[in-house]
């Protein structure tokens, strides 16, 4: 056994570009395939530890996978904002418990600008139902007040106490600032992995203040309100984009959910975050099932590499089976030696491919958060995943059955004398 | 026990085949002896040695060597007497490519614990033993022994492979036309090293070729058409 695996080794060493490109073919579609299931659980991982504790989410009517993309996610933009006067009657009804509003629209360097109240530090909870701290710093206390999340400090090397000017418009670059009226960083909140890293928190009154002076997404010709000036005048908001509900008691959701979505004063739309990430999921379902299947399929076309390896030197290696026969190697001795090198290969590719899959995870992981704001883990292997990469392994081993066969055959009709 | 081969009333014939290749009625070879067997292509040389090596089994008839009846051994109680008390030298590509000079010499010594012991009763360990095998057959160029196997010359090979049957002291020793891809001086001096080695360990040696003039080199020669009475029974149906 030691030595079939010695010889398994050796022989392997000898053909080693074959090995190399056989192993590296392996590695990289099972990187693949465990990719591609990695991004899968670990994005809806993401996705579901981004909200945690509301009940409703309530925007204007639009589809709920939209409203939750960019009331939560910060993934495209809403179509339409609610009146104050709908969120202030909603958030007066006998079952709600508590909301949080937000207005969007606004950035700071690419990072969204979120003008929400200081329920929002009180209220928000993601992944396990934690809350957020504030790692350096107070929540927002005066109007041009700011908090920001642990990956725009990071980021952009903001501390407690430096201004920073915000941006009309949710752009990458965006040429209109608001500029007037610069805001400083009150605090900086810890990271939760989540959309809250990268976004920048004001308050209502503060988006009212910077817009005041303007009107349908323009400055006013001729009209400068100046900050301070602002201060004096009454910043209740008109409108926000969305906001977020808890009730008090959770039987009351659908009562609640149909009041709102019948609202007579204007079209809102009230969602069950749960169930709007579901049809976010079958939505996107069927791309990763395909991507799933194509993904085996490169699997299947790598082991077959081997199989194709393996086969093409069965003939010059018969020689080699009859001097091992001649020196007392038994017929399963040659079967072992083949089955051992596909294992080994296989073995070797697997090994390869999960160093891979972590290299990749490593490198993407800040990656995606800066760009999409998704969030990667990086865990353990998966049970899921171990079944994956032991059906590869036993996919390999059932390749190296196929030349062992084949090979055991020939050893035994040659014999010690191989005839071509 | 005198005899190293004995065997009586012995028929072979390939799978497939309706033909016997052999049908011998008798052959005897002594213990140290120097047995050299000649004989046309295709008078069924191999097929005698893959007998006696344990490899094939005859249909018919009593195979006794070293004192074991083979044709009654089970195949992996053959593989383990050819491990054990057998030395095979082919004619050509006797080395595995992929293992060095002295891996490929002492291969045997890891499917046979029988011959591994017999190496540490002489107080010596597989590499010292390959080593001074090589020696014997005047292979001490330690360039030599780094070298694949596959860059050595034709004549280098085959004293490889010779040590390789030699080690552990096998008691039969088998040569399949070892030295027809050799010139005839190298031939001589192959030859001869192998009687050395095998008078040292006491082994018998069987020796097929069909150089005709090697014969005389030999204590006896047995020209296997002679004996075999395979064709003559074909012809006679
Ligand atoms: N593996 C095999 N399967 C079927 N028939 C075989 C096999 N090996 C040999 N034979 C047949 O057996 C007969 C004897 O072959 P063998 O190899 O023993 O002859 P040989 O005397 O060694 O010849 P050569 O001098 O050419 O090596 C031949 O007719 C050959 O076709
Ligand atoms: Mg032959």
């Amino acid at each position: 056994m030691k030595t079939i695996l010695m010889l398994a080794m050796k022989s392997l060493r000898n053909r080693f570009i074959m090995v190399t490109l056989t192993v590296l073919s392996i590695s990289l579609s099972l990187t693949l395939l465990l990719g591609v299931e990695r991004f899968r659980t670990e994005s809806h991982h993401s996705f579901t530890n981004t909200i945690a504790g509301v009940d409703l989410l309530v925007g204007a009517r639009s589809g709920p996978i939209q409203l939750l993309l960019y009331a939560v996610f910060h993934i495209g933009h809403a179509t339409n904002n609610l009146s104050w006067q709908s969120y202030e009657e909603i958030k007066a009804l006998p079952e709600v418990q508590w909301t949080i509003p937000i207005s969007l629209g606004d950035s700071h360097r690419g990072y969204r600008v979120v003008g929400t109240t200081p329920a929002f530090f009180d209220h928000f909870t993601y992944g396990a139902r934690q809350p957020l701290s504030i790692e350096r710093g107070d929540p927002f206390d005066d109007l041009y007040d700011a908090v920001i999340g642990a990956e725009t400090a990071r980021r952009l090397g903001y501390e407690v106490g430096d201004t920073l000017v915000i941006a009309h418009g949710a752009g990458e670059v965006s040429f209109i600032e608001h500029g007037d009226k610069p805001f400083t960083v009150a605090g900086i909140l810890a990271p939760t992995g989540t959309p809250v890293d990268r976004a920048v928190y004001v308050s209502l009154e503060a988006i009212e203040a910077i817009h005041i002076d303007w009107r349908g997404g323009a400055p006013l010709p001729g009209v400068s309100i100046s900050a301070d000036q602002a201060r004096r005048l009454d910043l209740t908001p008109r409108v926000i984009t969305a906001f977020m509900v808890k009730l008090k008691s959770p039987i009351a959701t659908f009562t609640v959910q149909r009041f709102i979505n019948q609202y007579p004063a204007e079209p809102l739309t009230a969602i069950l975050p749960g169930v709007a990430l579901q049809q976010l999921w079958e939505l996107i379902g069927v791309a990763e099932k395909a991507l799933f299947a194509v993904s085996i399929f490169v699997v299947v076309v790598g082991l077959s590499g081997m199989l194709t390896a393996l086969l093409t030197s069965l003939n010059e290696r018969r020689r080699e089976m009859a001097i091992l026969r001649s020196v007392g190697a038994r017929p399963i001795h040659i079967f072992g030696l083949m089955i051992g090198e596909a294992v080994l290969v296989t073995s070797m590719g697997i090994a390869l491919g999960v160093a891979l899959l972590y290299l990749m995870f490593i490198i993407a992981q800040p990656l995606l958060l800066s760009r999409l704001g998704l969030y990667l883990g990086i865990s353990m292997v998966s049970p899921f995943e171990w079944l994956l990469i032991g059906l590869v392994w036993l996919a390999g081993l059932l390749v190296g059955i196929i030349p062992a066969w084949r090979i055991y055959r020939l050893a035994l009709m040659d014999g010690l004398s191989v005839r071509t | 026990m005198s005899r190293v081969v004995e065997l009586s009333d012995l028929h072979f014939t390939w799978p497939r085949s309706t033909q016997p290749v052999l049908s011998l009625d008798a052959l005897q070879v002594n213990r140290q002896e120097h047995l050299f067997i000649k004989g046309p292509s295709g008078s069924g040389k191999s097929t005698l040695l893959g007998l006696l090596a344990g490899i094939l089994i005859p249909q018919h008839g009593r195979l006794s060597v070293l004192g074991r009846r083979l044709e009654t051994l089970g195949g992996s109680a053959r593989d383990r007497f050819r491990a054990d008390h057998i030395g095979y030298i082919f004619q050509l590509f006797n080395l595995i490519p992929y293992l060095s000079v002295v891996e490929n010499i002492i291969l045997p010594c890891h499917f046979s614990p029988a011959r591994a012991n017999r190496i540490r009763h002489q107080g010596t360990t597989a590499h010292q033993e390959a080593l001074r095998l090589l020696a014997h057959l005047k292979l001490t160029d330690p360039a030599l022994l780094c070298k694949p196997v596959n860059e050595l010359s034709v004549g280098q090979q085959q004293r490889v492979a010779a040590a390789r049957a030699l080690i552990g002291a096998p008691e039969l020793v088998i040569g399949d036309e070892p030295t027809s891809s050799l010139d005839s001086e190298h031939r001589t001096v192959f030859i001869e090293l192998l009687f050395d080695e095998c008078a040292r360990t006491g082994a018998t040696l069987i020796f097929v070729s069909h150089e005709v003039s090697l014969a005389a080199l030999f204590g006896k020669t047995l020209n296997l058409p002679e004996i075999n009475r395979a064709e003559t029974l074909a012809a006679e149906q």
